[in-house]
């Protein structure tokens, strides 16, 4: 009597979650391709190709391998300082790192328009560079300000997947490895790069994910077409215009993300199954 | 007590100011300072017209849409969150990895491309859109779309934080709760649910802190109508930022309010793992 209503609850909890999945999850893509091919398959290779498709998605490249950069070099300095060394703050700057994970990334690109903008306080200094150097760089409304919002929010993503991994880990080895004399550069390389690959490549990963999508943050730091737009701004301009074709075209356009955020599931799976194997 | 203190002072382990170094800088750099200039943009604004904007009907109706919305969203997750959690971790079936990779698909894929397919899947002409409307209930452009994209965005974050507590878990502790007599509900009550509590509440917060600052997938799906009530904060400050009614002063203090709301929910976020990690530990 009891295996029997086990076996019922088990199937309804399993029926309730595809139909959860199928409904949220599945729908979606599906939906997304349809309409990307709606107008068949030579206006789709029309809409991809362009010429706002492609600086958008030369934008977007750009901002990401940037961001990436940066959070990686970030993530790794970030983990080492807090998990090896006590210091006064630590809990602080720990909460702080997170902060860009709860913030709405509309403050992002806002906060670089109060600094940099033309009202802000930073825009002196920068007029002043620019004049002494005779330079033209313009930190907002531009390609650095489209980098710097993508970078506001990705940055924790690195140092988040480390951090408990070296917690875990200790610090024994390491010090172990300095008692012996080796030098910092080396003990980082031979023992601590072995432990934390498959997370630093993790985090990378979601990195990577968050930073080619991001669209309210860029969104108001960048205002024109065909020059600082990335792909999903090029998207929200085509759907915005709102005639049947255009909106189409911000599907076909929509698919190209799409495919990158599939690869970068199917990677994310990839390392996720790699990382548990050597545990 | 006293190994680690001596362990404080004398850190043989190299490279402590070079990385504290950077990690000081750069956080300084890419998020400290625009913050606080953001924050200190907002005080450029005398208190009698920060107070009358914050309280114009607009914007007082925008944080309570999103505030409302993002609660009712991030309740949902909790509940399909936690099903979803148990069914990946208890149970054999096929198609189980497929649904265990793609969880996670509202991180990777791009805000405004959940927001442009959930508007027009819910919409009259979308396939969901037009079997919805027929029982009468309306999604694309009210507030039931605006909690739909919500829940889209939210559910990873629950079940990515429930699921690993789960596998932690013997299965043996609700096998003696089941022999003893006690009913399903009963001992998921009183034997899982205290256990993965304090998981869910991070999944929640965490849910609901991205809810509330949302704006690429729900302004689509939302409308954006005042009068329906549509608006989202994140919406409001957007709006003030577009180039026919600049008005930075505004949106900086708009936004300053959602910054303190959303540093009281890291607050307590950080409040409950500490307390979580303090009852595992003992």
């Amino acid at each position: 009597m009891k295996e029997r209503r086990e076996i019922i609850v088990k199937w309804m909890l399993i029926g309730i979650s595809f139909l959860f999945f199928i409904i949220m999850l599945v729908l979606p893509l599906l939906e997304v391709i349809v309409r990307a091919l709606a107008d068949g398959w030579d206006s789709y290779c029309n809409a991809i190709s362009a010429d706002h498709t492609l600086s958008a998605l030369k934008v977007t490249l750009i901002a990401t391998v940037i961001a990436l950069a940066v959070n990686t070099v970030f993530g790794l300095a970030a983990a080492w300082a807090l998990t090896k060394f006590d210091f006064f703050g630590r809990n602080v700057l720990s909460t702080l790192i997170d902060i860009p994970f709860s913030i709405s990334p509309v403050i992002a690109g806002l906060a670089f328009i109060m600094t940099f903008g033309r009202s802000g306080w930073m825009a002196p200094v920068l007029d002043w560079i620019n004049q002494t150097l005779g330079t033209d760089i313009a930190l907002v409304f531009s390609v650095p300000g489209v980098v710097l919002a993508t970078i506001f929010v990705t940055f924790p993503f690195v140092s988040r997947e480390i951090i408990p991994i070296l917690y875990a880990q200790g610090s024994d080895e390491e010090e172990a490895a300095a008692l012996m004399g080796a030098k910092g550069f080396t003990i980082f390389r031979k023992i601590t790069f072995p432990h934390i690959k498959w997370g630093l490549l993790y985090g990378m990963i979601l990195c990577t994910a968050r930073a080619f999508g991001e669209f309210g943050a860029v969104y108001a730091i960048s205002k024109t077409r065909g020059e600082t737009f990335t792909l999903p701004l090029e998207i929200d301009a085509l759907y915005m215009t709102g005639s049947a074709d255009s909106i189409t075209q911000a599907f076909a356009v929509s698919s190209l993300l799409v495919a990158m955020a599939v690869v970068i599931l199917i990677g994310k799976n990839i390392v996720e199954y790699y990382g548990r194997k050597r545990k | 007590m006293k190994k680690e203190r001596l362990k404080k002072q004398h850190s043989i382990i190299p490279g402590r100011g070079m990385t504290l170094g950077i990690t000081i800088t750069m956080l300084s750099l890419f998020i400290l300072i625009p913050l606080v200039s953001a924050m200190l943009y907002s005080f450029r604004m005398s208190w009698k017209d920060f107070t009358e904007l914050i309280t114009r009907p607009n914007v007082t109706q925008a944080f309570a849409t999103s505030i409302w919305c993002s609660l009712i969203a991030a309740v949902i997750n909790c509940i399909f969150g936690t099903i979803l959690a148990w069914v990946l971790v208890r149970y054999e079936f096929p198609g189980k990895r497929l649904m265990d990779a793609m969880i996670e698909l509202p991180f990777a894929l791009p805000t405004a491309v959940a927001g442009i397919t959930l508007t027009k899947m819910y919409s009259d002409n979308g396939f969901l859109g037009r079997a919805l409307e027929r029982v009468g209930i309306r999604v694309s452009y009210t507030r039931l779309g605006i909690i739909i994209a919500m829940v889209f965005i939210g559910i990873p974050f629950v079940v990515r934080a429930v699921q690993p507590i789960l596998e932690k878990l013997p299965a043996a502790h609700e096998e003696a709760a089941l022999m003893l007599g006690a009913s399903r509900f009963t001992t998921f009550r009183k034997v899982i649910f205290p256990e993965i509590m304090p998981a869910l509440l991070s999944g929640f917060g965490l849910a609901l802190a991205r809810g509330i600052g949302e704006y690429g997938s729900v302004i689509y799906i939302s409308g954006n109508s005042e009068k329906n009530g549509t608006q989202v904060v994140s919406y409001i400050i957007m709006s003030k930022l577009n180039s026919g009614n600049v008005d930075y002063e505004g949106a900086a203090a708009i936004a300053l309010v959602l910054l303190i709301l959303s540093f009281l929910m890291l607050f307590l976020i950080n409040m409950i793992q500490h307390f979580a990690a303090r009852r595992t530990n003992a």
